[in-house]
């Protein structure tokens, strides 16, 4: 490499950087929303590195559907030991008991929708001006279209036909009391980018991204991992089989992988081999209607 | 491997969401069940053949109408390079939304009808492309087989353009006949355009040089966040945080921090919590000083032998943004990088007609209107004209009472 070049993963990590320390320089309360899935270890790093050797100076927030992975919730919980950072979890659980709301049913009841509610709820009690997540341009056509500050009005809402001009790395968070801005520092990397980023700067993961053997049942050719939230009918086929998680999300919407890969080396020439895309093969959740995530992210949705 | 941030720019129906959608397939990164997706949907709409711009219009509104609202990002990769294209819309109303998108590319796609020509909208984008300073222009002649991939018709709109072009003073320029939605010229040359001796799109794209985009002489940095962690093993470290603009930092350089004009060394050089000896744009990085002088953000830190502008009068090219006009006694707030102070417009100089491309007198500043202007600040700027160093040229406006940004400034 030529001196004073950088690759495309520096590049990347740079921008990213900028824009968390943006995020610092211009809101008062701001807070990271961490799920302990991939992006959101990645945001955790960059972090980490954009206010050394300070501490990462904002709070992360765990919006808990009580439908996790076990793996996901020991690696959070070791992640804000060893970071020393303040963890907030809040549980969806409770908004639902609180407001009296009604579940979702059926043979996978998905959380998705509620925990819209509890996010907001969070953001009201803790009174955050930004959230800082680890949503990616790539993952789908709705958030390709989401400005790397993206400001929500007094409802938590996306107004997608009235975004605010972005203009050269000028990020403009000026905003009135009682709306909030989503940022997102990631939005540039794909699902590639953040793997071989994990991979280059060998960032330990949770070990359900890994091959590992499950009890699981096929839905509509995507693997099901059992676990107590979703309903097991009489017709269902429970095999045990080696699968990895190629994203993270609740137990009721996210599907596995069958794969061999123990390693991020592994993984990643998986990843680059793939012909079906990250929330395709993993998100049962968006398959419902061609606007799915538009219309969550107009109702306060990350 | 780097990465080209490119923008599609043309009028509505001139093909830019078929362009985009015929890279990513051509170039095998639309992902089956993506495929899939749109292939239901096109089917549902009833145009028979897969339309490709589904992939891009990603919102209801968009798919509805079948045009673009506001700028959508998307992401491939080949061997040689990885991609970031932003699509922007064509209509005039959504002007704002393209800027957006061009304000972060080092090349712009320019789309014609090769039936219609040049239109409004290929003026208006390509005086935005040359106001931004957006160093390669490429003018892709579309749907060139509705022509019966007629040369003649290719020479008279290069021709049309070029002329255009000279007057706005775009340099880099290069034109492809194609057809997107029949891929000619995208991936190889195609036979039907014997008469087109240069690069087909994707290679072209693959070996565009955009190295000089990046300016490693000048030293420019302004400090965005200062890190002081207050902890027993650090209770008095502060360091500096913020991107290099541009050029190269060392060790032990000289350097002033304007507009306040103290100098002093730079001690140390952090780069993520590791220190390094240099550091060069466009990495973000933390400087520690030599001496404890009051520097907060928005000062800049420039090497000791460098010279950027130092006024709090300014005059600039403004693109207005907001459906509300400029309201001429009121205070505005100027964000410029990390820096933030109360501006107000004291002259307006010119308005540039867009079909003319000539200079006119004007009272009032409405949306999409491209001026010349005199810009007072509280405080002074530390500066460059936009031309010299975009990174410390250019800068916002931003209404004080909606919050909005109201417009692109770009210092002359």
């Amino acid at each position: 490499m030529q001196p004073y070049t950088l690759n495309y993963l520096q590049q990347l990590e740079a921008e990213s950087i900028y824009i968390l320390r943006e995020v610092m320089a211009q809101f008062e309360k701001p807070a990271l929303l961490f799920s302990g899935g991939k992006d959101s270890i990645t945001l955790a790093y960059l972090a980490k590195k954009a206010f050394s050797p300070a501490k990462i100076p904002f709070p992360f927030v765990h919006i808990d559907t009580g439908h996790n992975f076990e793996e996901a919730l020991a690696y959070r919980d070791l992640l804000a030991k060893e970071f020393g950072i303040t963890l907030i979890v809040r549980k969806v659980e409770d908004t639902i008991k609180k407001r009296n709301l009604k579940e979702a049913t059926g043979k996978f009841p998905s959380r998705n929708w509620l925990q819209t509610f509890t996010l907001l709820d969070t953001i009201e009690e803790f009174q955050f001006d930004a959230c800082i997540g680890g949503a990616r341009r790539d993952e789908e056509k709705a958030r390709a279209k989401e400005r790397v500050f993206s400001v929500r009005n007094d409802f938590g809402q996306w107004d997608p036909k009235l975004q605010r001009p972005e203009l050269w790395n000028i990020y403009n968070g000026k905003i009135h009391k009682g709306e909030n801005v989503r940022v997102f520092p990631i939005s540039n990397w794909t699902e590639l980018d953040v793997w071989s980023y994990l991979k280059a700067e060998n960032i330990p993961l949770p070990s359900i991204y890994f091959a590992h053997e499950r009890e699981v049942i096929h839905h509509q050719g995507q693997l099901l991992a059992v676990s107590p939230f979703i309903t097991i009918d009489a017709g269902d086929i429970v095999e045990k089989k080696i699968i990895r998680y190629r994203t993270v999300g609740d137990m009721t919407c996210t599907a596995a992988v069958e794969s061999n890969a123990t390693t991020l080396d592994e993984v990643v020439n998986e990843i680059k081999l793939t012909r079906i895309s990250e929330r395709g093969e993993t998100r049962i959740d968006d398959r419902v209607t061609e606007a799915a995530m538009e219309d969550r992210k107009k109702n306060g949705y990350f | 491997m780097d990465i080209l941030r490119f923008i599609t720019a043309g009028s509505v129906d001139d093909g830019k969401s078929t362009l985009i959608g015929r890279l990513l397939y051509d170039s095998k990164s639309i992902l089956t069940d993506q495929l899939e997706a749109i292939e239901k949907s096109s089917k549902t709409r009833g145009n028979g053949e897969i339309d490709l711009a589904l992939l891009t219009d990603g919102l209801r509104a968009e798919r509805e109408q079948g045009i673009t609202i506001d700028v959508a990002y998307k992401y491939f990769a080949t061997a040689k390079r990885k991609f970031i294209i932003a699509d922007a819309p064509g209509h005039i109303q959504y002007t704002r939304n393209m800027i957006t998108g061009a304000s972060n590319v080092s090349l712009t796609i320019i789309l014609i009808d090769a039936r219609t020509g040049l239109v409004e909208q290929t003026k208006r984008h390509s005086i935005i492309a040359s106001l931004l300073g957006i160093k390669h222009v490429l003018v892709a002649i579309n749907k060139i087989d509705l022509v019966g991939y007629n040369e003649q018709v290719y020479h008279s709109i290069v021709s049309a353009y070029q002329q255009m072009a000279d007057q706005l003073g775009i340099q880099s320029i290069n034109y492809i006949p194609i057809s997107a939605l029949n891929g000619d010229n995208f991936i190889q040359s195609s036979p039907n355009t014997p008469w087109y001796q240069g690069k087909a799109l994707l290679p072209f794209l693959e070996e565009v040089e955009i190295d000089d985009t990046i300016n490693l002489t000048n030293g420019r940095f302004q400090v965005q966040y200062i890190i002081r962690p207050q902890t027993a093993e650090l209770p008095d470290y502060r360091g500096y945080a913020g991107k290099i603009i541009s050029g190269i930092y060392k060790k032990g350089q000289q350097v002033n921090i304007l507009p306040s004009g103290a100098s002093t060394t730079i001690r140390k050089i952090e780069l993520a919590g590791e220190e390094v000896e240099s550091a060069f744009a466009p990495q973000s990085v933390t400087l520690l000083l030599d001496t404890d002088i009051d520097i907060s953000r928005g000062d800049s830190i420039i090497p000791a032998d460098e010279t950027p502008q130092i006024s709090n009068e300014i005059t600039v090219l403004l693109c207005w943004l907001d459906e509300k006009p400029l309201q001429p006694f009121n205070k505005y707030i100027l964000q410029h990088n990390n820096k933030r102070v109360l501006a107000s417009i004291k002259e307006i100089l010119y308005k540039l007609d867009v079909n003319s491309l000539t200079e006119e007198p004007t009272a009032t500043i409405q949306l999409n209107d491209v001026v010349k202007v005199k810009i007072k600040t509280a405080e002074r700027l530390v500066f460059d004209s936009y031309k010299q160093l975009q990174g410390t040229g250019a800068a916002i406006l931003i209404d004080e009472t909606s919050n909005n940004t109201v417009a692109a400034i770009m210092i002359q």
